[in-house]
């Protein structure tokens, strides 16, 4: 007999009406908006930090999501002509929640990610032919085709990578952080010689990591060690096709998580990209200040399968149509065109087209990148080429083996 | 020149490298305030602050995690972890991560770490504290993987391995941590990765081993194989990327080989040396390599410890019946 008292199943019976951006009843789901249960428990009439800033800046939050949008539908489409090899996971639906963290931050507080990488590479300023051409396998890509879809890393945009091990990216994260704050308060410069800055760095999981060791680990030390490290759940509901109530606990409130750890946790509307900077930018101006981490539960929904091959047979179609109905994109484009108005339809289509265009274009540049040379094979693996990782570097002795 | 054990020339040159190279950090489990658990990393949190010589919870995941998160930020960690057997939890973060970010990220991102650890038998303890993994790291491309037998050895390398630009496994025979000590030099010095050591020169017979396996080799020489005979003995020191033309020119040279490891016997190192010896000796080759190993069993405890290790009597037995095939 277990001596604990298990959670309940059924999160509602524990948790008080209402509390939780989602209240899940069953496996159905209410969005904020539509019970009044909204994180954002503004008070009426205060101003919100995103309405300060200037239109350009949402334009380009705007532009910014379209074009992750975009470029994932000519990935689908690649990948159903057989272009991208291995896996693709899309991050359509997700738009808001990549560029509103990412937009939170400065250039160079690092951040790394899950596989579901190519939002978070667009947002930080990869372009979208290098991206393409990593997914396409060719040598123009960001790893030189040596890496694919999983693993968008961009050293200059500070973006230590897309992880193809759920969850393990999560204590590298904490490292960055532990580097950073090493600098500053240890180094007093920085690596390359320069000032020390206060940063914060980002490590994005997916609700699914939630379960993962590496996770805990790096929560816990995180928490122990004071680092400026930001754990952040892209929280679309599902770990494949396992909702988050039939694999975690507390699946109704996992701020508790960060109880335990010693750090801030909150929930934020992940829709919605002027609330995601409302709430997770002074989280992150906090964290950076006093050295301290996070976690944020993001609540966010991804429209397409997990993978490009997944029948979705663990969700209904009403619930998807339900998120459709507060896309990320449409909501900041309604906000633009009749709040703010700072642009017309006709400047968001020119918008669209030109964001389709990119994608485009990145997809011929990847179809036309050379493919590999074979002697990659044998790059890159170490600093220098070791003797016996070639066949052809071990004949030292000038007799060639006639077995080989 | 001081007389050092392998304990106090590791920590010699954890000493030297912490003061040369401010990037230069020491983390593990009581590794700061207890000097861990070897006692390896003494003195050095009192010298260099406890921002420097961390001490962490048990969290090997965690420890190697956020070590490579260090270095891909610009810093020279180095994590210890307790005994080679624990390394488990962090087999992941060190083969899924560290060992291939150079190879994903084309070259732009490196991970410098040295991971310190605790290795091998004779010391009576249990399994997954005496035991020999080393074949599972050679197996994964992109690490490197130590193994000095001698103090002066354990210095010069360890600093090579600090300062190289890939991770490295730095696995330290712990039957050798205070059994002898030799003259160690102060002054800063580094041994090359990749190159193996000619511990006696011979003509007959080349005998091939690492870590605390190169002294039962000596033992073996010294009391139970006869003097006419002439035994070439290696001391490998780096175990990936191996220093094959040494072993091979030997054995080119005495047309016999035995390969002496602690691991079991199946899929171990000495069975990739004895192939590499085949493809590159076979005209040579006057009698079939022949390997002396731990048996494919788990590392037993104390008592059955000396049983399943390969002893002076085992490796003798083994090049009298190679030379006189």
């Amino acid at each position: 007999m277990m001596s604990t008292t298990p959670a309940p199943i059924n999160p509602s019976s524990s948790a008080p009406a209402g509390e939780g951006l989602y209240a899940i009843t069953s496996s159905r789901v209410h969005m904020p908006g539509q019970n009044g249960n909204g994180t954002a428990k503004r008070e009426a009439g205060k101003p919100r930090p995103s309405d300060a800033l200037p239109n350009a800046t949402l334009i380009k939050w705007l532009r910014d999501m379209i074009l992750i949008r975009e470029f994932e539908n000519r990935c689908a489409q690649a990948y159903q002509q057989a272009k991208i090899g291995g896996f693709c996971h899309l991050y359509i639906g997700q738009e808001a929640l990549a560029v509103g963290t990412i937009n939170s931050l400065n250039h160079d507080d690092p951040i790394v990610t899950a596989y579901r990488d190519h939002g978070h590479a667009l947002a930080r300023g990869m372009s979208a032919r290098a991206c393409m051409a990593e997914m396409f396998g060719k040598s123009a890509g960001c790893a030189k085709g040596k890496g694919g879809s999983m693993h968008m890393f961009d050293k200059p945009n500070w973006n230590f990578g897309g992880h193809g091990i759920v969850g393990a990216q999560t204590p590298l994260g904490a490292g960055l952080a532990f580097a950073a704050k090493y600098e500053l308060e240890v180094m007093k410069r920085s690596v390359d010689g320069g000032p020390a800055k206060k940063k914060v760095a980002l490590a994005y999981l997916g609700d699914g990591a939630l379960n993962q060791g590496a996770l805990h680990e790096a929560m816990n030390l995180a928490g122990l060690w004071g680092l400026p490290v930001i754990f952040v759940v892209e929280n679309n509901r599902y770990s494949m096709g396992t909702a988050i109530e039939r694999g975690t606990t507390m699946a109704h409130d996992l701020k508790q998580k960060a109880v335990a750890y010693g750090m801030e946790g909150v929930h934020i509307d992940g829709m919605d990209i002027r609330n995601i900077y409302d709430e997770f930018k002074p989280l992150v101006d906090r964290c950076r200040e006093n050295s301290r981490p996070a976690f944020v539960d993001l609540l966010t929904y991804r429209y397409q399968g997990h993978s490009m091959s997944d029948p979705q047979k663990y969700r209904a179609k009403d619930e998807v149509e339900m998120f459709k109905s507060r896309d990320s994109i449409a909501l900041l484009e309604q906000h633009l065109l009749t709040e703010r108005k700072c642009v017309t339809e006709a400047d968001v289509d020119k918008i669209v087209a030109e964001c389709k265009a990119i994608a485009a274009d990145s997809a011929d540049f990847a179809e036309s990148a050379p493919i590999p040379a074979a002697e990659e094979l044998f790059s890159d693996v170490y600093a220098e080429i070791v003797p016996n990782l070639s066949p052809a570097a071990t004949y030292v002795h000038g007799e060639k083996n006639p077995l080989l | 020149m001081p007389q050092l054990t392998l304990v106090q020339a590791i920590n010699s040159a954890l000493d030297q490298e912490m003061a040369r190279d401010p990037r230069v950090v020491c983390l593990g489990e009581d590794v700061g305030l207890n000097g861990g658990v070897f006692r390896v990393t003494e003195g050095l949190q009192k010298k260099y602050g406890a921002d420097r010589v961390i001490d962490t919870p048990l969290s090997e995941s965690g420890i190697m995690g956020s070590s490579i998160g260090l270095a891909m930020g610009g810093m020279r960690p180095i994590p210890e972890i307790q005994f080679e057997g624990f390394m488990g939890p962090a087999y992941d973060q060190l083969v899924n991560h560290a060992a291939r970010f150079r190879n994903r990220t084309r070259g732009s991102m490196t991970v410098p770490l040295t991971v310190r650890v605790p290795w091998g038998g004779g010391i009576h303890a249990p399994e997954f504290h005496s035991d020999s993994p080393e074949a599972i790291y050679i197996h994964n491309p992109g690490l490197k993987v130590l193994c000095p037998s001698t103090p002066s050895d354990a210095k010069g390398l360890l600093l090579a391995a600090i300062r190289d630009p890939d991770p490295v496994i730095f696995f330290e025979p712990k039957r050798v941590y205070r059994s002898f000590r030799e003259e160690v030099s102060d002054e800063d010095y580094t041994i090359p990765i990749g190159k193996a050591k000619l511990v006696s020169e011979g003509a007959d017979i080349t005998v091939i081993t690492w870590g605390a396996m190169v002294f039962q080799c000596l033992e073996a020489l010294d009391k139970h194989v006869p003097e006419d005979a002439s035994v070439e003995l290696i001391d490998l020191r780096t175990l990936h990327p191996m220093d094959t033309d040494a072993f091979i020119e030997s054995v080119n040279k005495t047309g016999r080989a035995v390969v002496v490891q602690e691991a079991p016997k199946t899929c171990g190192l000495a069975s990739e040396i004895t192939t590499i010896i085949q493809e590159h000796c076979f005209l040579n080759l006057k009698a079939p390599v022949q390997r002396v190993c731990g048996f494919d069993v788990v590392m037993p405890y104390a008592k059955l410890e000396l049983d399943y290790l390969p002893d002076a009597k085992r490796i003798a037995e083994a090049i009298m019946q190679t030379l006189a095939y």
